[in-house]
Order: C-alpha cells, then sequence, then structure tokens
C-alpha cells in the first residue's frame, strides 16, 4: 500500500487528523491507551481512508463518499433524554457521546468506558481488527466514552437495557463493551438517533461476549439525521450453547456502514441476524457481515430485508467462513430487497467460504417490485392504491419483524418502520 | 344494474382479444349465472369488471347503475359496490388478514363518505360473519390467505363479500375445489346475501353449484361472446349435452 502514502489526503481525512490533534489532549486515556490512539490515526493518516480497491469495501468507496466531516463541537449541545423504543425500558443515556455518571441497571454492572479508557483496561480492545477496519480506527482513535455492560452469570434481566445515543452536530465517538455471563438472560437496544438534525460524524462499536448459555436480544436501532454518517460496528464472540438475536434496523443517516463481526466459537451456538434497510432520498447504506463459524455443531440463519425509495443506494455483503472442522455447521442467508424506483439501486455481495464438507450452507438473493398480483388483489377490495402499497411495502418488512416474539418489541419496531415509510412513500 | 354492451377487450400486454362483443344485462336481484367451455372468456370477463389494469377495453361499455365504470380502478369499484370473489385468491405473506379485513371495510366507508367502524363493531361483525361460514377464528389471526387450504380461501372470500356488503357480487367458479360440505357452506353464504337490490353473477363450469344458488338466468359464453341466454333449465340442458349443440347452432 505505499501507493496510498503519496496520495493528497482528502477534505475528510485531513478533517479526522484535525479532530485528533486538537483534542489530544483532552482525550481521555492512559499512556497505552494514547499510544493505541496515536498508531491508530498513523495508521489512517498513511493509508487514508478505504477506497473501492479495498475489497470489503469495493460497494462503499469511503474516501470518495465521505466528503466532509464536521469538526468536534467544543461545547456539548444541551439534550435531553427521550422516551425508550420499548415502553418500560431501562435507559442508559449517551447524550453527545458521553455516558452519564450516575447511570445504574439493577443487576448488572455498568461503567462508563471513559473510566476503562482512563484506567488502561480499555487499550488492547482499541486495537482494529485488520488491516481494512477503518471503523475500527476512527473509532478507536477518536473514542471518548459509552457504557461497559457486564450482566453477571445466571442473571436474568428481564426489563430491556436502551443505550440511547443522541446526538447533536459534531462528532461522536462511542464504545459499548458488554459481558453476558454463563446462562444470563438480557435484551439490550442500542439506539442512535439525531437530536437535532445537524451534521454529524457518528462512529459506534459494541463489543459483544456470550459466555456459555447466554441468551441475548441486541437491537441495533439507527435513526440518524438527513446529513449524519454513521458508521457502526458489532463484534460477537460466541461460548458454547449461546444463543443471540441481532436485528438491526437502518432507517436513516446519509451515508451508514453497518458491520457485523461475529465470531461462533462455542459449540451448540446460534445466531439469528434480520436485518431490515429502509432506505430513501440520495443515501448510502452498508451493511456488511463477516461471520465465522469456528467450530463444529453451531447454527446460523441471516434474513436482510431492504426496502428502496428515491435515489436510495444500499449494499449487504454476506461473508460466511466454515472452518476446517466446524462440522455439522447449519447457516443459511437470504437477502431480498423490494426496489420501488428506477434510481434506486442495491448490491448483494453473498459469500460462502467452506472449509469443511458436512455442512449445511446456502444463500439467495431476490430483488422485485411490489407483486402487481397482490396490487390488484388489495384494491379489488377497495383500497387505494397508495395505501396498499404501503401495506405491502410494510408486510415486506413485517415477516422478518414478527420473528422477534418479543410483543413490546415487534410493536415499537413496526411502528419505526410505519412512521418511515409512511413519511417516503 | 349491470348493462355490458358490445365489450370488446383485449390483453393489454400482447393484445390477444378475449372478449369479443359481448352484451350481458342483469337486473338488481337478480342471480345471473355464466357457463362456457374452457378459455371462452368467463373469468376475463370477471376480471375487467373488476377493473384489473392487465385488460384493454377496446370498444363498447359496461354500464353499471347507468354509469360508465370503465375509467374506474379496482378501488373505486369496490367502493362503489363491484365485489369479484376470485378463484384463486392470492396469498399475502406479511398482511393479518383481521388488519386487512378492517383497511378494507373503512376504505370503502371513507370513499362513500361513512363513519369508519370502531374496532368492537369491526370485531362484532366478523364474529358473526366467521361463524356463520363456519370459519376457524385461528384462520383469521393468519397472514391473509397464507397457508389457508383452497376451501378456506374461497370461504375466506365470501366472508369478505359478507363483510363488504357490495350490491354486484361476482363469484368466479367459486365451487372449484370445494367438497359437498364446504359448497353447501359457501351457497348459504351467497343465498343469505341475495336481496332486491343486490345482484350475483355465479361463474361456474358445473350445474352442481347451480343447485345450491339458483339462477334467475343462464348466459353460454363462447369466443367472447355471449351465444345463449335462457332460463335456469338451460343449465340442466347444458349439463345433459355439453356445449357442442349450442356451439353448433351459434356457428
Amino acid at each position: 500500500m505505499n501507493i496510498q502514502t503519496t496520495k493528497r489526503m482528502t477534505a475528510a481525512e485531513v478533517a479526522l487528523v484535525e479532530a485528533y490533534t486538537e483534542q489530544v489532549g483532552d482525550l481521555p486515556g492512559d499512556a497505552s491507551v494514547t499510544s493505541t490512539r496515536d498508531r491508530l490515526l498513523d495508521d489512517i493518516k498513511n493509508t487514508g481512508l478505504p477506497t473501492r480497491r479495498v475489497e470489503s469495501w469495493h460497494y462503499t468507496d469511503l474516501r470518495t463518499l465521505l466528503r466532509s466531516v464536521p469538526a468536534p463541537v467544543a461545547a456539548a449541545p444541551s439534550l435531553e433524554t427521550i422516551a425508550p423504543l420499548v415502553d418500560g425500558s431501562k435507559v442508559l443515556p449517551v447524550l453527545q457521546g458521553s455516558a452519564s455518571a450516575s447511570a445504574s441497571v439493577e443487576g448488572v454492572e455498568v461503567s462508563s468506558f471513559a473510566d476503562a479508557l482512563l484506567s488502561g483496561a480499555a487499550a488492547s480492545g482499541l486495537m482494529a481488527l485488520d488491516r481494512d477496519d477503518a471503523i475500527g480506527k476512527i473509532n478507536g482513535s477518536l473514542v471518548r466514552d459509552g457504557y461497559a455492560l457486564a450482566v453477571p452469570a445466571g442473571a436474568e434481566i428481564e426489563t430491556p437495557i436502551e443505550l440511547q445515543a443522541l446526538h447533536g452536530a459534531g462528532q461522536v465517538h462511542t464504545r459499548f463493551p458488554a459481558v453476558f455471563g454463563a446462562g444470563s438472560k438480557a435484551t439490550i437496544i442500542e439506539r442512535h438517533r439525531s437530536a437535532t438534525g445537524e451534521a454529524a460524524l457518528v462512529s459506534s462499536i459494541s463489543d459483544v461476549t456470550l459466555e456459555d448459555g447466554a441468551d441475548v436480544v441486541w437491537v441495533i436501532m439507527q435513526e440518524q439525521g438527513a446529513d449524519d454518517t454513521h458508521l457502526g460496528q458489532i463484534r460477537v464472540r460466541f461460548g458454547a450453547d449461546a444463543k443471540l438475536k441481532l436485528f438491526v434496523v437502518n432507517a436513516g443517516g446519509k451515508l451508514v456502514r453497518q458491520e457485523l463481526r461475529i465470531d461462533v466459537e462455542g459449540e451448540g451456538s446460534e445466531l439469528t441476524l434480520r436485518g431490515v434497510n429502509l432506505l430513501g432520498h440520495e443515501t448510502h447504506t452498508d451493511v456488511t457481515l463477516v461471520l465465522g463459524h469456528n467450530v463444529p455443531h453451531t447454527n446460523s440463519t441471516e434474513i436482510i430485508r431492504n426496502v428502496v425509495f428515491d435515489r436510495a443506494r444500499g449494499v449487504f455483503q454476506g461473508m460466511i467462513r466454515v472452518a476446517p472442522d466446524a462440522q455439522k455447521t447449519d447457516a443459511k442467508m437470504a437477502c431480498n430487497t423490494l426496489l420501488l424506483t428506477d434510481d434506486g439501486e442495491f448490491s448483494v455481495k453473498p459469500e460462502l467460504e467452506i472449509f469443511a464438507d458436512d455442512v449445511i450452507c446456502g444463500h439467495g438473493a431476490t430483488v422485485a417490485d411490489i407483486d402487481d398480483n397482490h396490487l390488484y388483489y388489495l384494491k379489488s377490495r377497495g383500497i387505494p392504491e397508495n395505501k396498499a402499497r404501503a401495506m405491502l411495502v410494510n408486510a415486506f418488512v413485517a415477516e422478518v419483524v414478527e420473528e422477534l416474539e418479543d410483543e413490546k418489541l415487534v410493536e415499537a419496531l413496526e411502528s419505526v418502520i410505519s412512521a418511515w415509510l409512511e413519511k417516503h412513500a | 344494474m349491470l348493462e355490458i354492451k358490445n365489450l370488446h377487450a383485449r390483453i393489454a400486454e400482447d393484445g390477444t382479444e378475449i372478449i369479443r362483443g359481448l352484451n350481458l344485462t342483469v337486473k338488481p336481484g337478480e342471480v345471473a349465472a355464466i357457463m362456457g367451455p374452457n378459455g371462452s372468456g368467463k373469468s376475463t370477463l370477471s376480471y375487467i369488471l373488476s377493473g384489473r389494469e392487465d385488460y384493454e377495453v377496446t370498444e363498447g361499455d359496461i354500464l353499471y347503475n347507468g354509469e360508465s365504470i370503465l375509467e374506474l380502478d379496482p378501488a373505486e369499484r369496490a367502493s362503489k359496490g363491484i365485489f369479484l370473489a376470485f378463484q384463486y385468491p392470492v396469498e399475502i405473506p406479511g398482511v393479518a388478514t383481521m388488519q386487512f379485513l378492517k383497511i378494507a371495510m373503512n376504505e370503502q366507508r371513507k370513499a362513500r363518505g361513512e363513519e369508519e367502524l370502531t374496532t368492537p363493531d369491526f370485531m362484532r361483525r366478523v364474529k358473526e360473519a366467521a361463524g356463520e361460514l363456519k370459519i376457524d377464528p385461528a384462520m383469521l389471526r393468519r397472514p391473509l390467505n397464507v397457508g389457508f387450504s383452497g376451501g378456506e380461501k374461497k370461504r375466506a372470500e365470501i366472508l369478505q363479500m359478507a363483510l363488504l356488503e357490495p350490491k354486484l357480487c361476482i363469484l368466479d367458479e367459486t365451487d372449484s375445489g370445494l367438497d359437498i360440505d364446504a359448497l353447501k357452506i359457501v351457497a348459504d353464504g351467497v343465498n343469505a346475501l341475495k336481496s332486491p337490490d343486490r345482484a350475483v353473477i355465479v361463474i361456474t363450469h358445473y350445474q352442481r353449484l347451480l343447485e345450491y344458488i339458483v339462477p334467475d338466468s343462464v348466459h353460454v359464453l363462447y369466443k367472447g361472446q355471449v351465444i345463449r341466454s335462457g332460463s335456469k333449465d338451460l343449465a340442466l340442458e347444458l349439463e345433459a349435452n355439453g356445449y357442442a349443440d349450442i356451439i353448433g347452432e351459434a356457428a
């Protein structure tokens, strides 16, 4: 990558470096954290943001797409928490990237990520996952805060916990390490939302460890503003017999990349991934999954549903790697797109790398418009065209939402989805 | 109530002419049976009446209560009281049956300038109508027509008809795929809707259905035209002798 060092830096790259140099004395961290930050930033300086030549960024040329990066805002705007997505949830607020010192959840150890930076405990986790992990690099160099959650072994946390990340203009870089002890149960809602509509750059990494037998529902609800860039990543490690339902909804943002980096390292574990991408206007949204089935006897299903309006562009990259000794892996992936305009676009890149011989792995992708027969049927019952279309689009995504089973959660997601569709249809 | 005058229609996509100068009049309160061999245009006629956009009317007119409906889309025709019970109702995953029924009823009411139904009122109506058609409440909790058996789909069509209270009911081979018990239930459902201000058009291949829904008139369709009209005895004659004689006479 020597060629890239001679490239002129883009405005966004310059702004990222400046954001770092301006804040360097102020970003929390001990010496080890600071030196890790330095290294990550040097890396950004030297290699630049990834371009289409980098395979994992081929459909989302970040260097070209990220035109500008707003400067960090020194004085945080006054933001207030909003009602949780699911009634009765325990809200852990992250306002303009800062955790609340007084936040707590009964039965869960909650601490601020800034503390882990200050003590140096967070240093090793700050490293990027690999050479092309641009989100890891940006976030690792600039992260200020977030929450560290630890659910003790055997604890069953009935109340959903909402990580409520709200922001105004500027930059927000957060991290949420979460450890779910053996046999524990919990529901986490990671919610990203613009409070003011002013342009922001948001990066956020959730670092999730499921110990043996943990049973977790994790929802990522991304409702950023029309001018926001959202760079999200969730890293997941599975223990034996652990279960995760991971639900990702993208319903906002101008430039969005949500990475799911999942390693299944415990036998008997089960991943259910469901994604809904609601894409409108001139936006770019990328969901990239890298899933490693690394041990025998693990299951996963992945269903992504996309609705594309206007001139929106979407990307789903789904890489499933089955390690040589990961026999009896059962993995099924599907990506279905409802393309409602001629100017919309959706790119799907499923990849299966299978090194074991006794596995069931499959993938399928469809792209279609609304079925005319369905539309005619609804209209023939007196439902006007617009309403009938909205019903069918809703139905297309409702199918996967209903799989969540938790009625309150289903209702909450459905109301976000129908509100979005009402605005865009 | 319905007056079809010299109707010519073709498939929009490839221009194939299916209806070729069809004339038919149905009065309020009348039950009209339309029979005819395969490919004579029976189902096409039902689609055209409902306003399906896959067909183009090239000549003639369809008057409903004295007004042409050719320019109306299917939803507008439905809210004016035209209902087609489909031969093959489509399955629509993700659309809950109850939600669909409520939206359809209320959209029609809105279009007619009537008050929307309250939820309790809606529930009561569905419960009553479903009970009469012996529809399992579990069926109504499923997505629209998804996983319904052939018979269940037909019953669901009649349930919709009962709830929407149309003025012109068109039944497209509602008897196909029904066993004799289901056929009786469906026929009872249709007969219960008969009234002096409501007309029913029954499209069928067989006399069997007409034993339960007794027609006032029978019309034989062949190559897109009505080639013979008569009383209910005409259906018996067809059952005994087939279409060959009548087609021969017309030719």
